[in-house]
């Protein structure tokens, strides 16, 4: 009812008008009737009715809702300042929209990645069981959490009872072909335990999801992920029941998954049962390590006493399985922990960078208005004279900064929307089991941080400015300048604080940045400029005997090395700098038997061919590299890598010793050749490695590089064809160049530290800006004093000096706090860093340098200004 | 107008209300007629302050007791017109009730003989 009346007000004025015009009338008429002359007799009719004025003005107070009123007006008051500096609303809603935006965006990727509960069943329950070896010496961090052997968790499920179920996973791959040739194509996919949906609580969203007795070695079923279904079957729904081929052999689809189910990752294309087209024998093996095991707590059962439990088993499992790597202990970690294990740290790094960001975009705006309520000041000191209310006057001050936060936040919204997006797609570790979108609690989020930017940002300035005593302002004339003196030190306080979160981010870029290019520069050990690498695999009927398949790799490598622009080839399994594929325990044969409870050395296991590496120029230390005649049905040979013969035989000639690797049965391994080390993966400490002649029948997980004269992507077709020629239901993937699957194992290095640096790059600008703005006020203010000290005859080189001493203190107090402060910071990213120490001395020099650089320069336009002032014309001024 | 009026009418703001409503039981008035009828009832001892009579009115319209028209006045002059709604009489009968009963009230503490109740001594 009071807005009708509030709205309405214009109306009922209007009509008040009105009816005093007639009340006028009336009194006038009945005046003239008394006798008077028209004159007088309007008089009296005046007189009578008073102040028409007051009248109005107490019906319209009567109509308005008071605060809302001075609301609206303090509103208009702070649009029309605002439009009247449009150059300083633009920079200011620019600052808040980038700060805003990017805050925004960093929050909805930690919202959904770390915040979010997983999309399953009550996901609090579910946990990650791995294998944990408790000895130190072998417990480089990747044995804290390995993965469990098939034999381990078929115990650990059968004689627990802390969980209500527990699943399997296994990586895998497969050529997918149809039934009637089309084109074949290798997809990622995954081997799930039968129970797995179920514990999830997850079901097929057409179709079922597997039964027991197809989780078999022979099992035949498969589910396809929504994106599969999408886009190699065109969504139609009559494919589930029907068969597609994997590696040649027919499998029928019983069901496919929901389209939001990305888990564990989006590349995944489809799942097979868990035992499906695995060798019997490997499933009852406590040492093969390859599997990540998942479970469902009992409730009412605590995490520690169901592991316990595990625990027991698989110590057992340990005692009984001397010398082999069988752990001893389990560990385990949250689900949600488990997928987001990676990227929590960086994820939090940037989103502090990104709040450290935000604090100096507030501070600047905050700056900014600083300056401009010094125009005000005296307005506002006469209004606080006058009686009006501390609050009221505060509301006004903060209505510039909410404004400009407002605008500024609806724009950094939108922005963060497309910036979400890119940053989804630029990292590529990001667990996707979550969808990443921006919701109701990232849109509550941004309007809460609307509002404490403006806070932050208006607070200040408005305290300042609205203080009392303000008697004082009102008798200052401009020239003592007394009144500024505290909004001046108020500025550089801003300052110092905006300073110092800007080296924070220095430091903090600096350190990420000479970490990733020590990763980039880091040498592999091998070539890795123009070399083309493919994956294949020869699993189909063709390829049933070693002969077969020898016959194929052997035909392949001839044809590529034909053509033209092919430099070398080399066929293997996993190349260095590209992960650390497969590794196994081995035994020296000539050496003492290990004692029984000591878990055998390991060491990565790699095929290569004869002219694997002369064609990837690993050098030859000893020995041979291996030639034709190693291969199926010769003597086993094996070749290590330098690291290898260092750790294992110290003082003596490895040549001719021989090498036993448990998992593949009692062979004896001569070794015949001894090759320089390389890297797994770069930023990873070397490791020793082992090679097995290629032509040992190898049909798994191939991989083909080709080195070439030029660009090693313009040989990819012709060596595709070469495929295609030999077997054209062959799939070939992952045609990568070895540069770009280096590149794309730094990605994510090289995102956090160019990310950071950008932030950090920003706030120096606003940081400089800042100091620039500051140092220019300062100056203007004392432009009188400056006067007065050159017509006393001071030289200009001194003013400038004293100029640029007031604005650079400031900087250098920012830079010993931001200092200070990174030492602290410091601890975050240590874990980040890759061969770079926290208190690296040229990223501290470089950051000190940078900073004093630019504030230096930020400081010496003003200040070269004011030692150019003709003292006449300052003094004149006033 | 005059200083020494200003505590009456001050005094008289609660009351104006229930005396606008009071004289248009007599028919619908405007303003001018309001504050005549006022006046004279009350042997020119209260005079209308037109400050209050007007936003008086526009508040009794907010609360739905009075409505309001525009018309012709006596004299052939626009003007708006006030009537007293439903619910403009029951609010004057209540508020007529607890003026009696106040006005006698304050009678019995000043120690007044009040006509009617004082018969009976």
């Amino acid at each position: 009812m009071s807005w009708r009346k509030f709205f309405g007000r214009k109306r009922a004025d209007a009509d008040l008008v009105e009816e005093i015009e007639s009340y006028i009338a009336e009194e006038t008429a009945e005046n003239k009737a008394r006798g008077m002359s028209e004159q007088e007799a309007m008089r009296r009719a005046r007189i009578k009715f008073g102040n028409p004025s007051a009248v109005r003005e107490s019906l319209w107070r009567q109509n308005t809702i008071p605060l809302f009123d001075n609301v609206v007006r303090d509103l208009r008051y702070a649009l029309r300042t605002l439009r009247r500096t449009p150059g300083f609303t633009l920079i200011a809603i620019g600052v808040m929209a980038l700060c805003i935006g990017a805050t925004t965006s960093l929050f909805t990727v930690v919202r959904s990645v770390l915040l979010k509960p997983l999309p399953f069943r009550d996901p609090d329950r579910l946990v990650m069981v791995y294998e944990h070896f408790r000895d130190p010496s072998i417990n480089a961090q990747q044995f804290n959490y390995n993965p469990v052997a098939p034999g381990d968790f078929y115990d650990w499920r059968a004689q627990t009872h802390g969980f209500e179920d527990m699943a399997v996973l296994r990586y895998s791959n497969a050529t997918l072909t149809g039934e009637r040739g089309e084109l074949p194509e290798q997809v990622s996919a995954r081997g799930g335990s039968w129970n797995l949906f179920p514990l999830l609580g997850v079901d097929a969203a057409i179709g079922r999801t597997f039964t027991e007795s197809e989780d078999r070695p022979d099992g035949n079923a498969v589910m396809l992920t929504w994106s599969l279904f999408e886009r190699r079957f065109g969504g139609d729904r009559s494919i589930v029941g029907k068969q597609i081929h994997l590696d040649g052999k027919p499998h029928t689809v019983v069901g496919i998954l929901p389209s939001w189910f990305n888990y564990p990752d989006v590349k995944v294309q489809l799942w097979i049962p868990y035992q499906s087209g695995m060798p019997p024998v490997v499933l009852q093996h406590h040492d093969f390590h390859f599997s990540t095991v998942v479970g469902r707590l009992r409730s009412g059962v605590s995490l520690e006493s169901a592991l316990s439990q595990v625990s027991a088993v698989q110590y057992r499992l340990h005692l009984a399985n001397q010398n082999a790597p069988v752990a001893e202990d389990v560990a385990s970690r949250t689900l949600s922990d488990d997928l987001a294990q990676n990227v929590k740290k960086p994820l939090t790094v940037l989103l502090c960078a990104v709040g450290c960001m935000l604090l100096i975009g507030c501070l600047n705006v905050a700056n900014l208005l600083v300056a401009r309520s010094a125009a005000r000041q005296r307005e506002l000191a006469l209004r606080s004279t006058l009686g009006a209310p501390w609050l009221t006057l505060i509301r006004g001050q903060l209505m510039e900064s909410l404004l400009i936060s407002i605008a500024g936040g609806a724009a950094g919204i939108l922005l963060s929307l497309g910036a979400t997006r890119w940053l989804v797609s630029a990292w590529t570790n990001l667990p996707t089991a979550q969808s990443i979108d921006a919701d109701g609690t990232v849109l509550a989020f941004a309007c809460v941080l609307i509002f404490a930017t403006a806070l932050l940002a208006g607070l200040l300035p408005a305290l300042l400015s609205t203080r009392r005593g303000s008697l004082a302002v009102l008798q200052a004339s401009s020239r003592t300048a007394r009144s500024s003196q505290s909004r001046t030190a108020m500025r550089k306080t801003l300052l110092t604080v905006e300073i110092a979160a800007t080296v924070v981010l220095l430091f903090g870029a600096g350190l990420l940045l000479k970490s990733f290019w020590r990763l980039r520069s880091t040498d592999l050990g091998c070539v890795t400029e123009n070399v083309l690498t493919m994956n294949y695999s020869l699993r189909s009927k063709q390829y049933d005997t070693p002969e077969k398949a020898n016959a194929f790799n052997e035909k392949l490598l001839e044809r590529v090395r034909a053509i033209p622009g092919v430099r070398a080839v080399a066929l293997g399994s996993t190349l260095p700098g590209t992960g650390d594929g497969e590794d196994d325990i081995f035994a020296v044969a000539e050496h003492p038997p290990t004692p029984p409870g000591v878990v055998l050395p390991d060491a990565l296991y790699r095929s290569a061919d004869p002219g694997f590496f002369s064609a990837l120029k690993i050098p030859l230390m000893n020995g041979r590299f291996f030639s034709s005649d190693d291969r199926t049905g010769r003597p086993q040979t094996i070749i290590i890598s330098h690291l290898l013969a260092q750790q294992y035989f110290s003082g003596e000639n490895p040549l001719g010793k021989h090498l036993r690797i448990p998992a593949f049965g009692d062979d004896e391994y001569e070794i015949v050749g001894v090759v320089g080390d390389t890297l797994y993966q770069i930023g990873r400490p070397l490791r020793p490695i082992m090679y097995l002649p290629v032509l040992h029948g190898k049909l798994d997980g191939l991989t083909l590089a080709v080195v070439t004269a030029s660009d090693p992507l313009q040989i990819s077709i012709p060596v595709q064809k070469q495929f295609a020629a030999l077997d054209s239901q062959l799939a070939v993937s992952n045609v990568l160049t070895l540069q770009q699957i280096i590149e794309r194992s730094l990605g994510n290095a090289s995102l956090s530290a160019s990310l950071v640096l950008s932030f950090a790059v920003l706030s120096l600008v606003l940081a400089s800006v800042g100091l620039y703005g500051v140092l220019s006020y300062i100056a203007t203010q004392r432009t009188g004093e400056i006067g007065i000290r050159m017509a006393l005859g001071a030289p200009r080189q001194q003013i400038l000096s004293l100029m640029l001493g007031d604005g650079l203190r400031p900087a250098i107090y920012g830079l010993l706090l931001g200092l200070a402060a990174s030492a602290g910071a410091i601890r975050l990213i240590q874990s980040m860093l890759y061969g770079t120490q926290p208190l690296d001395p040229a990223v501290i020099v470089t950051v000190i340098a940078t900073l004093l650089v630019v504030a230096a320069i930020a400081c010496l336009i003003p200040a070269w200004k004011s030692s150019r002032i003709d003292p006449m014309v300052a003094l004149r001024m006033e | 107008m005059a200083k020494q009026n200003q505590p009456d009418v001050e005094m008289l703001k609660g009351t104006l209300d229930m005396m606008i409503l009071r004289t248009l039981v007599g028919g619908d008035a405007h303003g001018h007629t309001i504050a005549k009828v006022i006046e004279r009832t009350s042997e020119d001892v209260l005079e209308v302050e037109q400050g209050s009579l007007y936003p008086a009115l526009h508040r009794l319209e907010d609360r739905g007791w009075v409505s309001s028209y525009w018309g012709v006045s006596e004299n052939n002059r626009k003007a708006k017109f006030y009537k007293l709604t439903a619910a403009g009489r029951k609010q004057l009968a209540y508020e007529a009730t607890r003026w009696r009963q106040m006005t006698r009230a304050i009678g019995l503490v000043m120690g007044e003989d009040l006509a009617g109740s004082g018969g009976g001594q």
